[in-house]
């Protein structure tokens, strides 16, 4: 059994790309194999900057021999028929048999299809891998057509078995596959051979090339701990860093440096955004101040100095970096301190999106908007609406400018170095969260509001103007915005009619369209005719879609907690299903009863209640609504029912009333043992109408309890 | 030619290595062109002859111009007037990366001291409707070098396709001199009889280029003439082929191309003087690209851009 080494030898992989396509090669190429028939024991894929490299062990040395018969006409079928056979098979007349068959003679072709030996079908796989491969972005070079990430220089390809190592013969666009590779560019440059995936795997590592990047990895990580640890300090942990930096070397040499005293005063943050976003340095912090006080840079190589030019030259390089951040931190403070009005006036002339204003017109928007959340969540209304104004002023400085992803963060700094509380500097920073799933939620009242009131406008705008998430195109992050109202919502256990918010909302954000359209001359978003919902209030079709959307987005969440869509669907169908927190109390505890044999049986009983009623309803073209009376009832377990009915009712309207759903659900599964008694011992569609007319009126009355506390037709079971 | 084996000791040193390494390995050494540009990309040595199929080496200096960076001369790696180096080989050779490491070794860079590195680093230019692939090169952390595979110009693909290598070379030559501030940086050789630093030089335009870029320049002037460039390039390849005049065949490309390089420029200026606003900055992108791929399509009707009668 053969083994297959594969290697793709390339200029410069961009880093973020080199593990996707490290799976891509090994997927494309043993699927190809596989489908081929040529099956294996194992395989695996590496990356390094200037390589993809595939190992496959105990493959089949070839395909093995297919026989396979096709049935075709009968010998006495049309000429045409047969004809028409033979060319689907692709054979003449003499390569078909005659065989007896129940139904005559009839004509079978046999196709023979000897195996193959694996070096051609390797050479035709990979040919057609790296023809077709899925780069992100793939460009051409020189005078050919070929498409890859960077010019592709060699290809290495060769099948060992106990024999030796064979290069399978392959040429494509010039390229023709061999048996040597490369070491490191600048350590060790020239070709050598290879003659399976261990010698390749040893000779790369005396060729200064470490192949596995997980090993690159852990390699920088356990040096990079050692040398701050070593002088008292700590790396800051960052895995997209260090996944990046592996990729961006092929034998790492890990180095340490000092920051310049100038720069200590920096916030922490922008320290660390200057260095990893700039030169892809760890940032090493002092333990005891917090301060991070010096940095981790990974080199390519190792030298004579010990690295020390090396590092003498990234020092320098972060210091005129810093000395720019330092540039921006002290002109924003200076701002900060004497009129942040400046900012907030730049962003009067900053485009939010063309159909929805400026950046100034939005941050009023927001700020009416958290004035009037303020007191629905606890927090003073003026304070709400100042802090709202002052969250993204920092959009306007010159750090937030140079690091984007500081955004907020640097609003607090700034904010409180205007004199600012803390409490109004903090929602700069949290009013943007939460931006997932899993992410904290802010909880002072202040940041919940603006957080509230930032996302509402974000949505209600899209909304307005019809730019809608589609499939996966959300480039706006409006389903991120939706989970974030959820979460905030229900972690605050905040009592918000949405619906109404939405609505008066809607009307503030058209008035700020209508003005940025007349500048645009875009088509101008309007009023809606509204639509009426089941409680008989009217609003705007898009408001209406907009809850339907968080509504979305509030299943997804819960799911995700165990709760099925369809029990939340049986409870969104329920009036008051804009207050969030209602609609999950009352989804919650319709799950824990269906989870109980009461409650599953329960359901079933609802449902044939439901269904008899519905198909009488409709054979009858009546709906039976009318009070049942419980002077027509003939059976004991009938009049039973009729109590229970009672007594149900009498327990679920004060529960509901009091929002206490589980006790409103606990009241409608006692329900259970009398419906059970009732449809065992009743029939009822009798011959008797009067009886039978009760008997669907005392079914009516079981659809209505029960539909009172959740939409139960929607549950499915 | 210079000695490689010593460090270069000034920023004229770098400049005339650069030439020699360049002209040694078949580049045909050109001369600034004579208009402002933002960046080298826009010489027409670099532009136009990246399109269409006849084979081209050439390497040259560019005194560029970015009015937003300029700082009265104070910062010490900021300047509105700068130089580039660049190259460009078409079709791109296989060995274009050696190529470009020779030229750090020929400029003093000692490959076995210091971490050069190929980091991703995708090029477009919005204004000429041009994007390629490639890095930027880092010694040392620092980027030194822009190294782009050119995929599209003015619109129109490229193939064969070029290579296009850019150094900023104040602040390569900065790091090779082992300099802090830009000004300090010896121009000519140190110890010459008049010796000149790069201050001596250039301090003084850029304070007054700073002034004027930022709060003198008469927008409305400006505004005039970038229309009128526009209007002009549009008039100029409207023109038919044939000259009446000699009979021949004459697209003429690089006239309107010229007017592209203004409005490009013009542009550049009102964005110093801060009279364009966010929205209005996209359109006039947009209108300085289309000029240029204006110009794309009539250079691919010249010879040099591969038209055959």
């Amino acid at each position: 059994m053969p083994d297959l080494l594969i290697e793709l030898f390339s200029e410069e992989i961009p880093a973020r790309m080199q593990a996707r396509a490290a799976e891509d090669l090994k997927q494309r190429v043993t699927d190809g194999l596989v489908e081929a028939g040529l099956t294996y024991a194992g395989a695996a894929a590496f990356s390094t900057p200037r390589r993809l490299t595939l190992a496959i062990e105990g493959m089949l040395a070839g395909s093995p021999a297919r026989r396979e018969e096709r049935k075709g006409p009968r010998v006495d079928a049309p000429e045409k028929a047969i004809q028409g056979f033979l060319r689907g098979a692709g054979l003449t007349a003499e390569d078909l048999e005659q065989r007896d068959t129940p139904k005559g003679a009839v004509y079978f072709a046999v196709i023979e299809k000897p195996g193959r030996p694996a070096a051609g079908i390797v050479a035709e796989v990979l040919e057609t891998t790296i023809r077709n491969f899925p780069w992100p972005k793939s460009m051409r070079w020189g005078s050919g057509s070929l498409r890859w990430v960077r010019p592709l220089h060699s290809i290495l390809c060769i099948l060992t078995d106990e024999n030796g190592s064979a290069t399978v013969p392959l040429t494509l666009e010039g390229l023709t596959a061999g048996d040597s590779t490369e070491g490191h560019r600048f350590m060790a440059p020239g070709r050598f051979p290879v003659t399976s995936f261990e010698d390749y795997e040893a000779k790369l590592k005396r060729a200064h090339v470490m192949l596995n990047p997980a090993e690159r990895a852990d390699h920088i990580w356990a040096d990079a701990t050692n040398l701050a640890f070593a002088a008292g300090l700590e790396v800051v942990e960052d895995k997209g860093l260090l996944a990046e930096v592996a990729g961006l070397v092929e034998w790492p040499v890990t180095l340490m440096g000092r920051i310049d005293d100038a720069f200590l005063d920096l916030p922490p943050e922008v320290l660390q955004a200057s260095m990893r976003e700039h030169q892809k340095f760890f940032s090493v912090r002092n333990p005891a101040s917090g301060r991070i006080e010096r940095f981790i840079t990974v080199a390519n190589r190792e030298t004579a100095d010990q690295g020390a030019t090396i590092l003498a030259g990234n020092q320098r390089v972060l210091s005129a970096r810093l000395a720019d951040a330092k540039f921006f931190w002290d002109n924003d403070l200076r701002i900060a301190r004497s009129d942040m009005g400046i900012w907030l006036q730049a962003l009067e002339n900053v485009t939010f999106h063309n159909k929805l204003g400026s950046q100034g017109e939005r941050i009023r928007r927001i700020s009416a908007l958290a004035r009037e959340l303020a007191p629905m969540v606890g927090a003073d209304a003026d304070q709400a609406g100042l802090a709202a104004e002052l969250a993204k002023a920092d959009l306007s400085s010159e750090m937030v400018y140079e690091f984007p992803e500081l955004q907020g963060l640097m609003g607090r700094y700034y904010i409180e170095a205007a004199g600012h509380p803390s409490e109004i500097a903090a929602v700069s920073q949290d009013h943007y969260s939460p931006l997932g799933p899993s992410d904290d939620v802010p909880t002072a009242p202040l940041s919940v509001a603006v957080a509230l009131a930032d996302k509402l406008d974000t949505l209600t705008g899209f909304w307005a103007i019809d730019e809608k998430p589609t499939g996966s195109k959300d480039p706006f992050a409006l389903r991120r915005a939706a989970l974030g109202v959820v979460r905030l919502v229900l972690t605050q256990d905040l009592e918000l009619g949405l619906l109404d918010l939405i609505e008066a909302h809607l009307k503030s954000v058209l008035e700020a369209h209508a003005s940025a359209t007349r500048a645009s001359d875009g088509t101008v978003a309007v009023a809606q005719a509204p639509v009426e919902l089941p409680d008989g209030r009217q609003v705007d079709p898009r408001t209406q879609d907009l809850l339907a959307f968080i509504h979305d987005r509030l299943k997804v969440y819960l799911r995700d907690q165990g709760i099925r869509h369809d029990i939340i669907d049986a409870c969104i169908a329920m009036e008051g299903n804009d207050d969030l927190n209602l609609l999950v109390k009352r989804a919650r505890a319709l799950n824990d009863v269906l989870a109980t044999e009461d409650g599953e049986n329960l359901l079933q009983g609802f449902k044939r209640a439901n269904n008899i009623l519905s198909q009488a309803e409709e054979k009858d073209g009546v709906e039976y609504s009318y009070g049942a009376d419980i002077k027509f009832a003939e059976d004991d377990s009938e009049r039973a029912l009729f109590a229970a009915l009672d007594a149900a009712k009498a327990s679920i309207d004060p529960a509901l009333a009091a929002q206490d759903f589980p006790a409103a659900m606990a009241a409608m599964a006692d329900l259970r043992a009398p419906i059970d008694a009732f449809f065992e011992n009743v029939q009822v569609n009798t011959d008797n109408q009067t009886v039978r007319r009760n008997r669907l009126n005392l079914l009516s009355q079981i659809r209505s309890t029960c539909s009172s506390v959740a939409d139960l037709t929607r549950v499915e079971g | 030619m210079t000695d490689q084996t010593t460090a270069p000791r000034s920023f004229q040193e770098i400049i005339l290595r650069l030439q020699s390494y360049w002209a040694s390995k078949g580049c045909a050494i050109m001369q600034p062109y004579d208009m402002e540009v933002g960046a080298g990309t826009f010489h027409p040595a670099t532009t136009l002859r990246a399109l269409g199929n006849r084979h081209w080496a050439a390497a040259y200096v560019q005194p560029s111009r970015r009015p937003t960076d300029g700082r009265y001369g104070e910062n010490p790696n900021r300047l509105q007037h700068y130089y580039q180096y660049q190259v460009l080989i078409k079709p791109s050779p296989p060995d274009l990366q050696a190529l470009y490491l020779g030229s750090l070794a020929a400029i003093g860079i000692d490959m076995d001291l210091h971490d050069i590195r190929f980091v991703e680093d995708d090029w477009e230019s919005p204004t000429l409707g041009a994007w390629g692939l490639g890095w930027e090169v880092w010694c040392d952390g620092m980027e030194v070098s822009q190294f782009t595979y050119f995929q599209q110009v003015g619109g129109h693909d490229c193939a064969p396709v070029s290579g296009e290598l850019t150094y900023g070379l104040e602040r390569l030559a900065m790091y090779v001199l082992g300099v802090e501030h830009v000004m300090d940086m010896p121009f000519n050789d140190p110890d010459a009889p008049i010796a000149l630093s790069y201050g001596d030089v250039f301090r003084q335009t850029e304070e007054e280029y700073a002034r004027w870029n930022f709060d003198t320049a008469d927008t409305g002037m400006l505004l005039r003439h970038f229309e009128e460039a526009e209007k002009e390039c549009a008039a100029i390849l409207s023109q038919p082929a044939q000259d009446p005049k000699t009979g021949k065949r004459i697209v003429m490309a690089h006239p309107a191309y010229d007017q592209c390089i203004k409005a490009s420029h013009i542009f550049n200026l009102l964005d110093a003087r801060g009279v364009i606003s966010v929205t209005e900055r996209q359109a006039y992108i947009g209108r300085v690209r289309a000029l240029a791929k204006q110009c794309a399509d009539a250079f691919v009707q010249t010879a040099a851009g591969g038209y055959a009668a």
